[in-house]
């Protein structure tokens, strides 16, 4: 039955922007977490999306399925380095280590994933309503 | 009478509605997935061909399970021609697909409403009323 196949394929993209929203708060919560070495200093992160072919569907085209998280990534800018010789947690030369999290792309990151989810979530409602309507067939 | 004939298109009309509900979910999940080219498929051609017999469907053998015939073939379903292509090779206009999959759901509402309507024709007949 397809459109309860629907509530999987949109039940996967809302988990899918969970973890995106998730990986979004633990950045800007991290983003003024100063470090006093470089390789310990937080790095953003981003997840990686992904189609889930269902080859269950059409035959050996695989052509409907969810999304689902491939992998994070770790931004590979350089973590920025600040002279703050009062800073305890600064180094022998006096340098503290920011990390390389970009409040705005986290803001904007964040806006993307709740409104994708907030239409994920009017898809389960709008087959939920589609099916109710077809429960009642001849039902006069 | 036959009740498959009574029932008309509509009965195979929200099968492939249903299928064209589920295309429209993959797209829209995968809204933000690199590289991912949003699909669909002509409704009218393919409820014709469905209508008219499928061939691919051939049974050689008469103990061969006949497939719902108004299945959805992988051939039917074409690439979308983006409109604002990305440059993470993302072609899914947001936009376009809720508008889609708004205009499917209440057409499928339509060919149930339908369906309804010759099932209460039918009962009425059955009751002699």
């Amino acid at each position: 039955m397809s459109l309860l196949n629907v509530f999987n394929i949109s039940g996967t993209a809302m988990s899918a922007q969970s973890v995106r929203l998730n990986v979004t708060a633990s950045n800007m919560a991290n983003a003024d977490a100063i470090s006093s070495s470089i390789d310990q200093t937080y790095k953003a992160r981003h997840p990686v999306f992904q189609t889930i072919l269902d080859d269950m569907n059409f035959g050996e085209s695989g052509t409907t399925g969810g999304v689902r998280v491939a992998g994070v990534v770790e931004s590979q800018v350089p973590a920025s380095k600040e002279y703050q010789p009062g800073n305890p947690l600064a180094d022998e030369e006096g340098y503290i280590y920011r990390p390389n999290v970009n409040i705005i792309e986290e803001m904007a990151n964040m806006i993307a994933a709740s409104r994708n989810y907030q239409t994920n979530v009017e898809m389960v409602n709008a087959s939920k309503k589609m099916l109710t309507e077809t429960l009642g067939i001849g039902r006069g | 009478m036959n009740l498959d004939n009574a029932f008309g298109l509509h009965a195979k009309a929200i099968t492939l509605r249903s299928h064209r509900a589920e295309v429209l979910a993959t797209n829209i999940a995968n809204a933000e997935t690199p590289n991912y080219l949003a699909r669909d498929f002509d409704f009218g051609a393919v409820l014709e061909s469905v209508a008219a017999g499928r061939s691919e469907m051939k049974a050689t053998h008469a103990n061969h399970i006949q497939g719902g015939e108004a299945e959805l073939m992988g051939q039917d379903l074409m690439y979308r021609l983006p409109e604002q292509p990305s440059i993470d090779g993302n072609t899914v206009d947001l936009q376009t697909e809720r508008a889609e999959f708004t205009k499917n759901a209440m057409q499928y509402q339509a060919s149930v409403r339908f369906l309804n309507g010759k099932i209460s024709g039918l009962l009425s007949a059955i009751r002699g009323e």
